[in-house]
């Protein structure tokens, strides 16, 4: 079984853990058209290669971004969400 | 004929032991320390099976864990039968009872054998020829009744294997010279290291060719005095997972081991050479014959013909010869055998030799070898020395990428993924002092790689010059029988046809004839049959891959695999009472939920029918502790919930409550509850049973995105809650809170905090089931005395879910998940009233513009049935359909024998044209009956 590094508690086994899936910005929802909207709801680019995703350590509830290879599912980083700003820009 | 020799140096078996066992009906005599093949080679069997498709006699082959011919069907003193033990590697014991597998009558008189006649009609994809249209269910039943190996014996008395947790700083797979250098130097660096050996003990090839046995004897004895190592023997590694993670599978338990690195010295196995009746008995591998004479002091025959293409022939016929086994001759593939012969005086070595067919004699087993050059040799065993593969099966499954090559004609790990490592001739090296220099530098390697360090690359590293293998041993017959894969009888003409059909890759010519899909997986067969295919396509192995190997590396006995029954599940704070209570229980969301309580001499529809009548004529309690109960705090706890749910929350009034309704961003309803504020920066609110851990999650994930100022609490487990509801509630509940609930101090939809029955307690106006109720939050512990004062308040009667369905049905409640499904927004569940569209932003609310404009296509209406149809007996359930000028129109979500009103009534989503009150309706029955209704406004019960 794989081993997530959860930036709170540390080395755990994946089935503490859930996925929300890829990090995504939805559009202003007073801006954007209906197809807009709907892109971000429905579509999915899958394209294989280094992702941000949300993760949650389910036994504490703590919620943190994972930067994973979808190709070779090797997470490369994990860190606490109030950082993903500064990375996202970086 | 194979027997056994007087006492052989290092031999496993223990003389003093006889152990007695029956094989096919007749008595046999082995020792401890024999396998249960090795007894019977003993005892001169040579047939012990009959093969997957053409039921022909075979014998030891391998004799390596992977001898898939040699499947038998055995009874224990312990067990029943069980099918399919390899009787290569399954220790004999005492009162044993063996039969072959796959037999029609007996492994001597198999009537199965007469299949083979049929083998001129039964060409390479006969399943996908033959497999379709009208012909299907013919051929299935046909293949059916002949297939299969052992048989399952129902009766067999259930067995549970344990499952153990190991963790090591380096695991080593294969204890031979290298593997046992590979523990030592890395336990010499202060790794804790775990070796496993699938044989029942180690040493490796050391252990059979007996050329190096003093040398790794002394490892074996350093491994044994080194704290810091643990040697399993008799354990194969299955699978390696994800992170190092790899199972070890031992014969009565499974351990799951994670390592910080992980060392492959798995070693090499053995490859045939394929030539016409190469799978007769008495026709095996020389690794085989040595496994036998030095293990189990067995030799393989009276007159033995060597077919080689290495050193190792030779040397084998040197140790046949010192055990007194008489060497036909040794026949050498390769054009000359320079300085191996020597010490073979006497003995007739022979070069550039090619085979042409083993003949059988009367007992089945070879009696003699001819050759191309219609020379005959006499023989009763052909030992087959010409080659080997890696035993790479588990460093695939790990992501290394091999590659063939071309000097050694052997495929060696050429990228190893981070933490693994290979030792050994499973990289290709055969020199045994280069063998133990590779595992003590891999060791140092892998306990470096296990602290998190890395050591650099290798000053040097030994190079194999020698060449074993034999670049392409096969030697096609016209007349076939020519076996490349002896678990699935497959001939050369079979891979010749899969490529002549288009399927002329290894991955797609292994599905379209079958080759090393049997047991052993294709250990001796998937290198001969990609050698087979690149040689008709004038390429080389250099230009493919091998067929990717998955787990697992051995069959892995199903008891290993099977879960325990675990079914774990939430209990209440007063699941006693419940029982006490006489209660039926259902699963709910996890939770154990009495759904009625049972009255002696009543039947369910009636018990459900008293509980609803107690909550609408006078008083009835419900454990509803299995709401979720979350609790939030902080400044912006009022701002956060107007964005999550779709109501508005920042404007409640301490001290009220109001329904929450939760949609995910698609406008889809997701979950409710009852949201109440305590204070100004604190509320207090309930999901449905089902939803609460994923409502706690999600509220949790949309706050790691906003950043917003406030902290959740899963209240769940802390809170038990009980719902007075009915008439009389107000007057009962009265009598044992300091809450004053007069209309005027709590009003409908109030919350307030006081003492119920001495407890702390949060009390909650509610009409989810009646139009007067309280439901009364207390902490999980005071649960019982809590229960107690109200359920023997007077009058007071327990009800279940089922009453509880049926009394919301009355008063027209939706159930999400039960009335609402993953593509229902609020509308049409008749839940708009709670949502608030002008709001600045709620989640869900962009898609809700979209709905809005498109307008509803299904709206959930009420409906009763027409009580002369209930009279008929008309049965009407959840999830049936309603019919509209014979096309769906939609379907029933709740349905109820109302107690209170006397009728039939019911929610269905149906098409909106359908929904306005008065409409007739018609609704398909579970018996197919159609059944006529009429949507009437709800709620269906105005007011008690």
């Amino acid at each position: 079984m794989k081993i997530i590094h959860c930036p709170l508690n540390g080395p755990r086994p994946l089935l503490e853990f859930v996925s929300a899936g890829e990090v995504r910005n939805a559009p202003d929802p007073d801006a954007c058209s209906d197809a807009e909207w709907t892109a971000y709801l429905f579509n999915r680019a899958s394209v294989p290669g280094v992702k941000r995703e949300w993760w949650c350590h389910t036994p504490s509830g703590y919620w943190f971004i994972a930067e994973r290879d979808t190709a070779s599912d090797e997470i490369l980083a994990t860190y606490d969400a109030a950082e993903l700003p500064a990375r996202a820009g970086a | 004929m194979m027997y056994r020799l007087p006492p052989v140096a290092g031999e496993w078996i223990d003389r003093s032991r006889p152990l007695a066992f029956e094989f096919e009906g007749r008595s046999f005599q082995g020792f401890a320390g024999d396998t249960v093949s090795s007894a019977l080679a003993a005892a001169g069997e040579m047939t012990l099976g009959r093969s997957f498709k053409y039921h022909r006699p075979r014998g030891i082959f391998s004799f390596a864990n992977h001898d898939a011919n040699n499947l038998f069907q055995v009874a224990s003193l312990s067990s029943g039968w069980v099918p399919n033990v390899r009787g290569d590697v399954t220790p004999l014991a005492a009162g044993m009872r063996v039969a072959a597998v796959n037999t029609i009558g007996g492994l001597a008189r198999d009537r199965g054998r007469f299949i083979e006649w049929l083998a001129p009609f039964l060409p390479v994809g006969f399943y996908y020829k033959a497999f379709h249209g009208r012909n299907f269910p013919r051929w299935e039943q046909r293949i059916r009744a002949i297939s299969g190996l052992g048989r399952i014996a129902a009766d067999a008395p259930r067995e549970r294997t344990p499952k153990r947790y190991a963790f090591c700083d380096v695991l080593v797979i294969g204890a031979g010279s290298s593997g046992l250098a590979t523990a030592l130097s890395a336990a010499d660096a202060g790794a804790r290291v775990l070796l496993v050996d699938e044989n029942a003990h180690a040493g490796g090839c050391a252990s059979w060719t007996g050329s190096t046995a003093s040398e790794v004897g002394a490892l074996i004895r350093r491994v044994a005095d080194n704290p810091n190592i643990e040697l399993l023997t008799g354990t194969y590694a299955a699978g390696v997972y994800a992170d190092r993670w790899v199972a070890l599978v031992e014969p009565s338990r499974m351990t799951k081991v994670r390592a910080g690195a992980v060392v492959f010295a798995t070693g090499v196995i053995e490859q045939p050479a394929v030539f016409r009746n190469n799978d007769l008995p008495g026709v095996l591998l020389g690794s085989a014959a040595q496994r036998l004479l030095r293990r189990h002091a067995i030799a393989p025959g009276k007159r033995v013909a060597i077919l080689t293409a290495n050193r190792e022939g030779h040397e084998l016929a040197r140790d046949l010869r010192a055990h007194r086994v008489e060497v036909a001759a040794v026949l050498d593939l390769r054009a000359g055998f320079g300085g191996d012969a020597q010490g073979l005086d006497g003995v007739r070595c022979v070069a550039g030799v090619v085979p042409e067919a083993a003949i059988a004699g009367s007992n089945g087993a070879v009696c003699a070898l001819r050759l191309r050059s219609a020379e005959t040799i006499k023989c009763d065993a052909v030992l087959m020395s010409v080659g080997f593969a890696p035993a790479s099966g588990l460093l695939s499954q790990a992501g290394a990428v091999l590659q063939y090559d071309m000097a050694l004609q052997q495929h060696v790990p050429v990228k190893l993924p981070p933490g693994f490592f290979a030792a050994g001739r499973v990289s290709g090296i055969y020199d045994c002092a280069a063998r133990r220099q590779d595992g003590r530098d891999a060791g140092a390697e892998a306990a470096a790689y296990a602290r998190g360090g890395h050591l650099g690359p290798r000053a040097s590293r030994p190079e194999s010059t020698r060449q074993v293998s034999h670049p392409y041993p096969v030697f096609p017959h016209a007349s076939a029988r020519d076996f490349v894969d002896l678990d699935e009888d497959i001939q050369v003409k079979d891979l010749l046809g899969s490529a002549q059909e288009g399927f002329d890759s290894t991955e797609l010519m292994k599905r379209f004839s079958t080759l090393g899909m049997g047991p052993s997986q294709g250990k001796h067969a998937n290198l001969h049959g990609a050698r087979i295919l690149m040689r008709s396509r004038d390429a080389t192995l250099a230009d493919t891959a091998l067929t990717t190997q998955r787990p697992f590396y051995h069959p892995v006995p199903l008891k290993h695999l099977a879960g325990r029954g675990f079914h774990p599940h939430r209990h209440s704070g007063v699941h006693d009472r419940h029982v006490a209570l006489d209660a039926n229980f259902m699963t709910v969301g996890g939770w154990q939920r009495p759904e009625y309580y049972h009255a002696s001499g009543r039947s369910r529809t009636e018990c459900i029918a008293a509980e609803v009548r107690a909550v609408r004529e006078h008083a009835g309690l419900i454990d509803v502790s299995t709401l979720g109960k979350i609790e939030i705090f902080g400044p912006d706890a009022g701002a956060f919930l107007d964005r999550i749910y779709t109501g508005s929350f920042s404007d409640l009034r301490a001290g009220m409550t109001r329904y929450g309704l939760l949609l995910d961003e698609g406008g889809i309803v997701r979950d409710d509850g009852v949201i109440a504020r305590l204070a100004d920066q604190h509320f207090y609110f309930t999901t449905t049973t089902s939803g609460a851990a994923n409502v706690y999650r999600e509220l949790l994930l949309w706050n790691a995105r906003w950043r917003m100022d406030c902290a959740f609490v899963n209240a769940t487990g802390q809170r038990a809650a009980f719902n007075l509801a009915g008439p009389k509630s107000r007057e009962l509940l009265q009598a044992i809170t300091d809450i004053d609930l007069s209309e005027k101090a709590f009003p409908f939809l109030g919350v307030r905090e006081g003492r119920v029955a001495g407890v702390e307690a949060r009390v909650l106006r509610a009409g989810f089931v009646s139009s007067l109720g309280f439901e009364v939050h207390v902490p999980y512990r005071s649960a019982g005395p809590v229960w107690d004062a109200l359920a023997n308040a007077s009058g007071v009667r327990a009800f279940g879910v089922e009453a509880q369905r049926v009394l919301r049905l009355e008063k027209g409640h939706a159930i999400v998940a039960q009335d609402t499904d993953n593509l229902t927004n609020p509308f049409e569940a008749g839940m708009g009233w709670a949502v608030r569209m002008q709001k600045p932003f709620f989640v869900g609310q962009r898609s809700l513009r979209i709905h809005v404009r498109r307008g509803v296509r299904q709206k959930l209406i009420g409906f009763e049935l027409a009580p002369e149809q209930v009279a008929s007996g008309a049965a009407i359930r959840e999830s049936n359909l309603l019919i509209h000028l014979g096309e769906i129109a939609g379907r029933v979500t709740s349905v109820a024998q109302s107690p209170t009103l006397g009728r039939t009534i019911g929610l269905a989503m149906a098409a909106p044209h359908l929904a306005p009150p008065g409409t007739p309706i018609v609704i398909r029955g579970s018996d197919g009956r159609l059944v006529s209704a009429r949507v009437v406004r709800t709620p269906f019960l105005e007011a008690e």
